[in-house]
């Protein structure tokens, strides 16, 4: 497509730091070219904000290539805006039209405090791996990586699931703010691999423990979570989180 | 200042192993007595903060993000290098330690790349144990691929995101001993200065991202797992908060800085379009397993590249270097995409770009073949230049990407500073004056999981350190200094943002040390960049209060140090009078536009010390003595 320059309105929520109420703000952003990205057009603004003595809009960004997980804001009512499969830093303006008015937000959940702007608080998700989402193997004593034989398709089953980026759109895409297509994710990494057996029980009954207490929702199907992911995680990882979550509760030693 | 290397002597295959017998180590019940600051999550910072705490030692651990799963590290895509010889193809750890060393120019120590080169198996073992869902094969063993520089495979990797997976490994390993109350960890936070006591490093000074709060942390020791300082040049492949701050701060208090002017440019980025843009994306290197590159035969052929027939396009990769073909290292595909570039025979709106096409590949293999191993760049190229790169070849270009140079380290580790460590991309060790690819995965992993671990505890068990803690007069000091310069920041209330002068230093970074550097143009762009530094002092606009959460000021103090830095850069690329890897001077190149090294009188490590502000810096050498490889000119072709 031909690189064009449009005009936008832009509806922004701001909120100072340590404050618990924030409002919406408007402000122009003009002459953006279609080839730049959303937060580039966001750095455009800011950059003017700063010339008029305004303090510019603070949002949570750092590779821009869509892998870190670390940008992410609701667009227009979508977690990283409507384009499917997409992080908010992959959003391009060829996505929107001249004139167009955009609402920018942050994620919103009861589990993420919003810090200042958009930037919001996602370190529940770190408890939560910290709590079991992860292999014990001390460094030094580790087999040759041949040892264990995964197949091709359990290997590409894993995968998918570790592909999670950890940026919290399911969260904020949710009815129930649940983490559960996160969590489920990290659990199928884990518990499809042969070496993430021997504490899969141990982890799952940890990592929803943790969930909860974190305040977190409960999963009702609704399947935002999947339509908003970035990275296209399938909501097969919650099913296959309820399955060891439920064998871990009445098979397992592990309580 | 003294320079010494601590290179054990010895046969080179025997070193690593007789020195780690002879460390004096800590016992275990000791180690629970020292605490140790990590700067940095990312392969090298997190894997060493997870490994001490695992043996025993107290780490507190800082980053720069919301959380320490978010290290550039994760950027990485290709692949990670190891010498297993799964595929059968004759590889062995002399045969990687050979590539890398060749690869570098010939410019790193021969014994930290052969340890490197040692290490990378137990490497890809751990990694696997630790739930890295490598590529596998059908029959469950894992799969390899191919990188510039190497006639093997040897590359692990997990689809397009090897670097994702391998520090969600490390974040696991990292979040156990968080969990387990081994590491604390600090998110969200900068460092911003090294405090030293009695001539040891033992403390840091930080700002809280989130309050502005200034914060002081003591230790016994520090390491800092920063990575590169590629930012310099404003575009760059690295993170937008990729900075130099805590080796430049480590600079000033006498830890010397390494070889500055080892960048590397990569061959296949994104191209650059549009001033507003604010970084660049990379196309990984494997995929030139796969794609040709090609640009037309005839200077300003303009026709759309599905017109031009086979006989009117030039495989220049393939011609030149028959035997490595589109596996040239990085500095060759590079230096070779600009000199089609310059003859006007590049593509695209700007002529700033080169083909890389994958037509014969998919014919061959398989649309769905492709999809599989690059699946992720293929959608992530669409994504960005709104082209689909299955049925149009990619326009790409060279881009900062990487730094060899960094702060000097002995092979223990440790900086010209006592019990100040640094680690992976942050130093200049394992790669010389150029990096294969796959490489730097494996050195971040090596240096976190394999070496720091046991190097440091040689240094803690042989010192008399008294306790020190945050209210000794060196970090009020410290705090003191510290504030005065962000007040000043602060006040300056000038007329240009922060990107602004950023974006016009990437421009002097680039146009007088990019690519190619001359003695003239490094003169003029030293005077350039030390006049844009006043100027930022004079007339920056940094808004907001520095008691809060505030991304201007972050920039500001960033730049404030990058516009110190650059200088240094270009001073390091003007005193090296040859070219070697990616520092490419114009006045040595041999007839076929090759990089010419002079060994005669540059095969040393050029470690630069801090004399002072406003001081010219002292060059200090470190001689490079090979005993086990033969200095040559270094052919692909």
């Amino acid at each position: 497509m031909e690189e064009k320059f449009i005009n936008l309105t832009l509806k922004v929520w701001r909120q100072k730091l340590g404050e618990k109420k924030g409002k919406i703000e408007t402000y122009q952003a003009k002459n953006i070219s279609t080839d730049a990205s959303f937060l580039e057009m966001l750095d455009i603004v800011n950059d003017d904000l700063t010339i008029k003595g305004i303090e510019p809009i603070a949002f949570d960004h750092d590779c821009r290539e869509g892998i870190c997980g670390m940008c992410g804001q609701v667009v227009n009512g979508y977690a990283h805006g409507e384009e499917k499969g997409t992080t908010l830093c992959q959003l391009h303006m060829r996505r929107f039209k001249d004139g167009d008015t955009v609402f920018v937000e942050p994620f919103r959940a009861k589990a993420f405090k919003v810090v200042k702007d958009l930037v919001v608080d996602r370190s529940a998700f770190d408890k939560i791996i910290q709590a079991g989402g992860y292999i014990t193997a001390k460094a030094g004593g580790a087999p040759d990586a041949n040892n264990l034989p995964v197949t091709y398709e359990t290997c590409e089953l894993a995968m998918n699931g570790a592909e999670c980026i950890g940026c919290g759109a399911c969260v904020a895409a949710c009815p129930n703010a649940s983490a559960m297509l996160f969590v489920g994710a990290k659990i199928s990494h884990l518990a499809l691999l042969p070496q993430g057996r021997p504490e899969a029980a141990k982890r799952a009954l940890a990592m929803v423990r943790t969930m909860d207490s974190c305040g977190f929702g409960n999963c009702s199907n609704e399947r935002e979570c999947e339509a908003s992911c970035p990275k296209n995680i399938e909501i097969t990882n919650i099913a296959r989180l309820n399955r060891e979550f439920l064998s871990a509760g009445v098979c397992s030693t592990a309580m | 200042m003294q320079l010494n290397s601590n290179v054990p002597s010895g046969p080179l295959e025997g070193k690593w192993d007789r020195y780690k017998f002879d460390l004096k180590k800590v016992n275990p019940a000791n180690k629970r007595k020292f605490e140790v600051i990590v700067v940095g999550t990312g392969l090298a910072g997190g894997s060493a903060a997870a490994t001490m705490a695992d043996l025993g030692y107290h780490v507190k651990n800082f980053c720069i993000q919301d959380t320490p799963r978010r290290a550039h590290s994760i950027a990485a895509q290709g692949g990670i290098n190891a010498a297993k010889n799964y595929p059968g193809d004759g590889d062995s750890v002399y045969n990687l330690f050979y590539d890398t060393i060749k690869g570098g120019d010939y410019r790193a120590r021969e014994a930290n790349v052969y340890r490197l080169a040692q290490n990378a198996n137990a490497i890809i073992d751990h990694c696997v144990a630790t739930g890295v869902p490598f590529a596998r094969e059908y029959g469950g063993l894992h799969a390899n691929r191919s990188f510039g520089g190497a006639q093997v495979s040897r590359t692990f990797y997990a689809r397009g995101q090897t670097g994702q997976q391998l520090l969600l490994g490390v974040y696991g390993q990292l979040s156990r001993q968080i969990g387990l109350g081994g590491v604390e960890m600090y998110a969200r936070r900068d460092i911003l200065d090294i405090v030293i006591v009695d001539g040891c490093a033992r403390g840091v000074i930080c700002r809280n991202l989130v309050t502005g709060e200034i914060e002081r942390h003591s230790a016994h020791a520090v390491v800092l797992a920063t990575g590169g300082y590629d930012n310099v040049y404003f575009l760059s492949t690295s993170g937008m908060h990729s900075n130099v701050s805590a080796c430049w701060a480590a600079y000033k208090k006498g830890a010397a800085f390494a070889n500055p002017c080892y960048t590397q440019i990569h061959p296949t980025c994104i191209t650059v379009h549009g001033d507003y843009q604010s970084k660049l994306t990379l196309m990984s290197e494997s995929l030139r397993n796969d794609g040709r590159i090609w640009v037309p035969k005839k200077a300003g052929d303009n026709r759309s590249p599905e017109q031009i027939p086979e006989n009117e396009r030039d495989y220049y990769l393939e011609r030149k270097y028959p035997s490595f073909g589109n596996l040239v290292p990085r500095d060759v595909a590079s230096r070779n995409a600009k000199m089609a570039c310059d003859e006007g025979r590049g593509v695209g709106n700007t002529g700033l770009a080169v083909y890389l096409d994958f037509t014969e590949a998919i014919q061959r293999d398989g649309e769905d073949v492709i999809r599989a191993k690059y699946g992720n760049l293929f959608q992530m190229y669409d994504k960005i230049q709104d082209e689909d790169p299955y049925k149009v070849p990619m326009k790409i270009y060279p881009a900062i990407h990487y730094v060899m140079g960094g702060t000097w380290v002995d092979y223990n580790l440790m900086t010209t500073r006592n019990g100040l460590f640094c680690l992976g991309g942050a130093n200049f060790s394992d790669h010389g004056a150029n990096r294969l690819g796959a490489s730097a995965l494996m050195q971040g992993l090596s240096d976190g999981y394999f070496v720091l671990p046991y190097t440091i505890g040689g240094y803690l068990a042989t010192q008399s350190l008294t306790d020190v803690d945050t209210s000794h007069q060196a970090f009020k000091d410290s705090e003191t200094q510290l504030n005065e310069k962000l007040n000043k920041l602060m006040n300056i209330n000038g007329k240009r943002t922060v990107d602004d002068i950023h974006k016009e230093l990437g421009h002097y970074m680039w146009e007088y040390c990019g690519m190619a550097r001359n003695d003239a143009g490094l003169k003029e762009g030293i005077q350039k960049i030390s006049a844009l530094r006043e100027e930022f002092w004079q007339n920056v606009n940094v808004t907001g209060s520095s008691k809060d959460f505030n991304q201007t000021l972050e920039k500001g103090y960033r730049l404030a140090d990058y516009l110190e830095f650059g200088e240094l850069l270009a001073r390091d690329a003007l005193t090296r009078e040859e070219s070697c890897g990616g520092h490419f001077r114009e006045e040595s190149q041999t007839e076929e536009n090759e990089a010419k090294r002079d060994d005669e009188n540059f095969c040393h490590v050029a470690a630069w010390e801090y004399a002072g502000e406003g001081k010219t810096p002292i060059l200090n050498k470190e001689p490079l003595v090979f005993e086990s490889v033969k200095l040559t000119q270094r052919s692909y072709k």
